[in-house]
């Protein structure tokens, strides 16, 4: 199967979102779609499977001039589309999802359940993935989810498989896995359209890769042929120097000083210091204990035993509030989830760690915190009409710096920032790093959590490496690499200790 | 990409301002329909009379509903506070009885209902109930402890009757005006301040938005919870007060289904029962739109078969016009 996208073009009012863009992709090969949040990807997308009409140029299938009535009439001719927010229903089994509209029936119009059961055990089989098809689907991990969403595209017989940032959500083994599936059928002759923001991925898995921005299709690559910096240029339009701005680190005195700190199964033993202007980060696998080992530092989850020194004193953080009020700040993975009241305004968001420090005669003094909430967005390049409007309203660059700024706001001296650029597009990506120098500078510390090695040695002063809920190895971010880190991250210095 | 982002964003907010303007609006605009329309079918409802009579009825289920919005805006819901209002009730027409002095007769009923609301924060905030069910459950306890308490019997008495601070309550006049009336104003002020110009209400918001952004924002979540169930329970027992003294009795099945009008008025004014969303003011223009009803259609003559059978038409209107200006 060979599609070709010629000259698409589509306006939503007057507001064009792709312009003469062309797109092909053929059986057993995988081309990967790149671009910044708003380029026009999933546009492009949508078109092809019919969910948008195009206002300009032509579809054609094996030379044919197509158009599909929607995703269901494109899935029937062959052409799947994976989204990245899966739509299972998380209580009913596996196998009543991957069924899901597609019942088998008996005779008397019965669901012949054991004939799913069995079919769905095959297509898990061909890719290797050993599932349990009537456990609840939200039971399994996102990755396994991902296999399933595969499975149920091959059920279908589909030539083409469209993934939308499949690997967001998934554990390294969880990406080498579904890289193996992917390499699998495209032996098969199953073709790829593969979207996706991670560099070290598209270099892995990708035949092609076409870039898109504003709306076009700037260039196409033959992977082989092309290195990051360029993909990069062509994403953003834009030299942006080097993508990791330089760093002139001077360390003041140890602020945050965590000795033993353990949770039974979940950490063991961690010790690190932090001291005012510098970057720690946090590299590791995911489920190492990262994210758990800081809730509990910032007062959100229980630990057995260990302590917490600020300023050399020893320090009880009972709560986020006591964390805040010891000047720590957290910006969490998920930001929709923990990070933003997304119906609030930008203005309530931002205020809200601080919103006691605004109290006069026992109410609230609104003109001031208008003034610190516009303040904060200026100086964090928040792009927004104004304070007043929804965060949810906001890109996903955008709302993390109104993330930011909220802890900017609250007067962090320590700053934990877990994944800070995680679904954040490249532009916004530097003004984050930007950020984090300016506040190292006026000696903040900064513990930064990220899956994103190059991030990790570009933004560092120090790395400290968790491996299965401990701390493998604090290096110097001088002189490491990303082979010496990952060795920590899978263990790889106590088995080679051990031999 | 930046310009496209602007224009994207400068065109959400423009439908964003039309909504917000239907979504603070839309409960008034109704409000002054069904006014015109019941005036111009039935001209005495427009009496100055009338009206404040009219205020009066509104009163009792208007301080309920003010404290259910906060309750709301949590995405909780308080169904006791109907049994709540007849517990206090019940226990202050007994002190007032005994001849106790009524400042402490009133207090102690007050004191009772934050105390009654106060558990039922408890049982969500650390007992993790379902607002729902605890409430559910509370509301069955504090009815049946009624029926106990005044063993089935109306409480009335000449002692509670003697008392003029008591009768003043739900039966007073000050410059003219019910003094019923007087309370659901200041009650209004207090609770619309605390709502709107304190900490605690934006904690309320947050806490409504997204429990665990607030908690991570330092908000002490289960605090505020507890907070709130309270406040609707002391807003119960003002409304059992109210009540208490306008009927001269204290009855035990007082309040029944009082928690439904006080939902009603909260949703007629707007606010979301997913939380987060909603203002005080709404609440004040929902318990009036359910008021203008009952009082117009009793001028009319309607039967109080088909006024139920118009509240909840008239309900489901508010709600489909609203789902309406939310998907734009």
């Amino acid at each position: 199967m060979k599609i070709e996208m010629k000259n698409i073009s589509k306006a939503f009012g007057a507001n064009k979102v792709l312009e003469g863009v062309d797109f092909a992709v053929e059986s057993g090969e995988v081309h990967a779609l790149m671009g910044e949040n708003g380029a026009g990807k999933s546009t492009l997308m949508n078109i092809l499977t019919g969910l948008y009409g195009d206002d300009g140029g032509e579809i054609l299938v094996d030379g044919q001039s197509t158009s599909y009535s929607g995703p269901l009439d494109a899935e029937q001719h062959g052409i799947s589309f994976i989204h990245q927010e899966m739509n299972n229903f998380l209580e009913m089994s596996v196998v009543d999802n991957m069924f899901l509209n597609k019942e088998i029936k008996n005779k008397f119009g019965m669901i012949n359940e054991d004939k799913m059961r069995k079919q769905a055990r095959e297509y898990l089989g061909k890719l290797g993935a050993d599932i349990d098809v009537d456990k609840p689907i939200g039971t399994l991990s996102v990755g396994r989810q991902q296999l399933i969403e595969i499975a149920k595209s091959i059920m279908t017989d589909a030539k083409i498989i469209i993934m939308d940032e499949p690997t967001a959500a998934l554990t390294e083994n969880e990406i080498e896995q579904l890289f193996g599936v992917v390499n699998e059928l495209k032996k098969q002759g199953v073709g790829f359209i593969y979207i996706s923001h991670r560099m070290e991925e598209i270099f892995k898995i990708a035949d092609k890769v076409t870039v898109m921005r504003d709306g076009i299709s700037v260039n196409e690559y033959m992977t082989k042929d092309v290195d990051m910096k360029q993909l990069v240029r062509d994403m953003v339009g834009r030299e942006i120097g080097d993508f990791y701005p330089d760093r002139d680190p001077h360390f003041g005195k140890t602020i945050l000083s965590v000795k033993n700190l353990t949770e039974k199964g979940v950490f063991k033993d961690v010790s690190f210091d932090v001291h005012e202007g510098e970057i720690l980060a946090f590299s590791g696998l995911m489920g190492a204990g990262r994210t758990e080992i800081m809730r509990a530092i910032f007062g959100i989850d229980h630990y057995n035993s260990g302590e917490i020194y600020l300023d050399g004193k020893k320090v009880k953080i009972k709560d986020p509030e006591s964390a805040i009020k010891h000047r720590i700040g957290f910006l969490t993975e998920n930001r929709k989830d923990e990070g933003l009241i997304l119906a609030d305004s930008l203005r309530d968001n931002i205020a809200l760690p601080s919103i006691n420090g605004f109290v006069k005669h026992g109410l609230i003094d609104d003109k001031s915190v208008d003034e610190f909430a516009s303040l904060l967005m200026k100086r964090l390049t928040v792009k927004a009409m104004n304070e007043q409007v929804t965060a949810g309203s906001l890109s996903g660059g955008n709302q993390q710096k109104v993330v930011l700024a909220k802890w900017v706001g609250s007067g962090s001296r320590v700053l934990i920032l877990d994944e800070p650029t995680r679904g954040v597009d490249v532009g916004a990506k530097r003004e984050i790093y930007d950020l984090m120098n300016e506040l190292t500078d006026r000696n903040v510390a900064i513990i930064m959590i990220s899956s994103d090695l190059p991030e990790v040695l570009g933004m560092s002063d120090k790395i400290a490496v968790v491996y299965e809920g401990k701390i493998s190895g604090i290096v110097d971010t001088k002189g490491a690499t990303q082979e010496s880190v990952m060795t920590l991250a899978t263990g790889g210095a106590d088995n080679a200790r051990a031999n | 990409m930046q310009e496209q982002t602007k224009s994207v964003e400068a065109e959400k907010a423009k439908g964003f301002d039309f909504k917000k303007f239907v979504g603070k609006m839309g409960p008034l605009l109704a409000l002054i329909v069904l006014v015109i329309l019941v005036t111009v079918l039935s001209p005495g409802f427009i009496q100055p009379n009338n009206l404040l009579n009219l205020l009066r009825q509104v009163s009792i289920n208007a301080v309920i509903a003010f404290g259910m919005t906060f309750v709301i805006l949590t995405g909780g819901i308080d169904l006791s506070v109907g049994s709540i209002l007849a517990l206090t009730g019940a226990v202050t027409a007994t002190l007032l009885s005994t001849g106790i002095s009524p400042v402490i007769a009133l207090l102690a009923g007050i004191a009772l209902g934050s105390l009654l609301g106060f558990v039922n924060g408890l049982l969500i905030a650390y007992g993790k109930a379902a607002p729902f069910i605890a409430t559910l459950a509370t509301m069955t306890i504090f009815r049946g402890a009624t029926y106990v308490f005044t063993n089935g019997n109306p409480i009335t008495g000449t002692k509670m009757n003697d008392s003029f601070l008591f009768q003043f309550m739900g039966r007073g006049y000050l410059l003219g005006i019910p003094f019923p009336i007087f309370i659901m104003a200041i009650v209004y002020l207090v609770l619309y301040l605390l709502l709107h110009k304190t900490t605690f209400g934006r904690k309320t918001y947050a806490l409504g938005g997204n429990e665990n952004a607030a908690f991570i924002a330092g908000v002490k979540t289960k605090m505020v919870t507890i907070w709130i169930y309270t406040i609707s329970g002391l807003m119960a027992a003002i409304a059992g007060i109210i009540l208490t003294s306008r009927l001269s009795s204290a009855q035990p099945d007082a309040g029944t289904s009082y928690e439904m009008d006080a939902i009603a008025a909260v949703v007629l004014g707007g606010t979301s029962l997913a939380g987060g969303k909603g203002r005080i003011f709404g609440t004040l223009i929902g318990a009036l739109i359910i008021g203008t009803l009952n009082n117009g259609m009793n001028l009319l003559g309607i039967s109080s078969f088909y006024q139920q059978i118009v509240k909840g038409i008239v309900i489901i209107i508010a709600v489909l016009l609203d789902r309406k200006s939310n998907d734009k």
